[in-house]
């Protein structure tokens, strides 16, 4: 829609005290995928990482304060519409994600409208362990039976939306980010959004540290388990194209690509 | 505790609602709550008798328990009250950091050019006010 877009995609990075890794994530995501624009969402950071992630040629939006990675994406995602972009990835700044990858996520949405770039789908060496192995067991049984379709790796942050998809998360994302993404996910597939996943391998987090703790496991368990259950129980909210173009849609025409 | 004590407390009470009130610390919906529970205490710290007659109305032995119950049930609805505006601020917020994130990235995108120059993305930007044609490298 617009001529100085390249690609239409947005890829969008939510930071938050990463200055550590953000720059080379940065530069190695502009020499794999030139043609999409970055944006670094920052989540209220102390270290200097916004001017750290404009220095390296990304957009940046600041937010005053704190809101967690849900309210980081959300804010990412309103961006995205309103300047018209087609779709959106998230990418994680810690360097987690293979930049090498991106196209092929942003793949799946040719048939889909959310394309989650999946661990345990026969790539990669990720293994998880305890409690945590089987939260992710129980919600990608769950998930997939809900989308009726097999997803292995629920939890990624490594996930492509088109505008529909773009517009059911406006309508409802956590915005406590509680249990990952599973909470979102669940309403936009009930509310009729199709999901599909891609294998990607992930690496090594660069810097930071991880959260891999028999305690924090536990805790992850049983949170996501909660929030699955809120988000089953949800309301369903209408798909966002039900509607037709509303007259308060922010996208302008942005489904034009 | 005495009749009288009760009384003072919630003729000061309302005493101090209304004084918020009109300082505007209080907003009117949250203080005709307020108001009408001080009102009724009030009320009951004149009359008594009345709490004993609701009580064997409906049939609680022991007038106090019937006076702790529904003390209990109101702060109940109170905080539940209180927790839902909450929530519905919380969100107000976020949605204002968000605006404000955005709005800023525009803004500093806008002065940061010089006169003759426009915005990297001043075809997107929508705060944008000088005239196309001009030079547009930075």
């Amino acid at each position: 829609m617009d001529p100085s877009r390249r690609s239409g995609t947005l890829i969008i990075m939510p930071a938050w005290n990463e200055s550590a890794v953000i720059a080379s994530t940065i530069r190695e995501i502009r020499e794999t995928t030139p043609e999409h624009d970055i944006l670094v969402v920052d989540d209220g950071s102390q270290d200097g990482t916004p001017a750290i992630a404009r220095e390296a040629g990304a957009k940046v939006l600041v937010l005053p304060f704190n809101l967690g990675v849900g309210g980081a994406m959300r804010t990412g995602f309103k961006y995205a519409l309103r300047y018209g972009y087609s779709s959106a990835i998230q990418v994680d700044s810690d360097g987690q994600h293979d930049p090498r990858d991106i196209n092929k996520v942003l793949a799946g949405l040719q048939d889909s409208d959310i394309s989650i770039g999946a661990r345990f789908a026969g790539k990669g060496n990720y293994v998880a362990r305890g409690p945590r192995k089987w939260a992710m067991l129980v919600l990608s049984k769950v998930i997939s039976a809900v989308a009726k379709t097999e997803l292995t790796d629920v939890t990624s942050g490594f996930k492509a939306v088109n505008v529909r998809g773009l517009n059911q998360y406006m309508e409802h994302f956590p915005t406590e980010y509680l249990g990952d993404t599973i909470d979102s996910l669940v309403v936009a597939v009930k509310s009729g959004c199709k999901v599909t996943q891609v294998p990607v391998e992930m690496r090594e987090r660069q810097a930071g540290t991880p959260s891999h703790s028999p305690f924090k496991s536990t805790i992850y368990l049983a949170r996501s388990g909660l929030v699955l259950c809120f988000a089953l129980a949800r309301k369903r909210t209408h798909r966002w194209d039900d509607f037709g173009l509303q007259g308060e849609n922010p996208v302008e025409g942005g489904g034009s690509k | 505790m005495s009749v009288a004590f009760s009384l003072v407390i919630s003729i000061g009470m309302v005493l101090v609602v209304l004084l918020l009130l009109r300082r505007g610390k209080l907003r009117e919906k949250y203080a005709i709550l307020w108001l009408v529970v001080g009102i009724l205490t009030i009320i009951l710290g004149f009359f008594p008798s009345l709490l004993d007659w609701v009580a064997s109305l409906v049939g609680v032995q022991i007038p106090a328990n019937l006076l702790f119950a529904l003390s209990i049930v109101l702060l109940v609805g109170v905080g539940l009250h209180v927790s839902r505006e909450l929530t519905i601020l919380e969100d107000e917020t976020r949605a204002l950091a968000e605006e404000v994130a955005i709005l800023r990235a525009a803004v500093e995108d806008w002065t940061a050019s010089t006169p003759d120059q426009l915005p990297r993305e001043a075809s997107a930007d929508p705060l944008k006010h000088q005239q196309p044609g001009e030079s547009n490298d930075r």
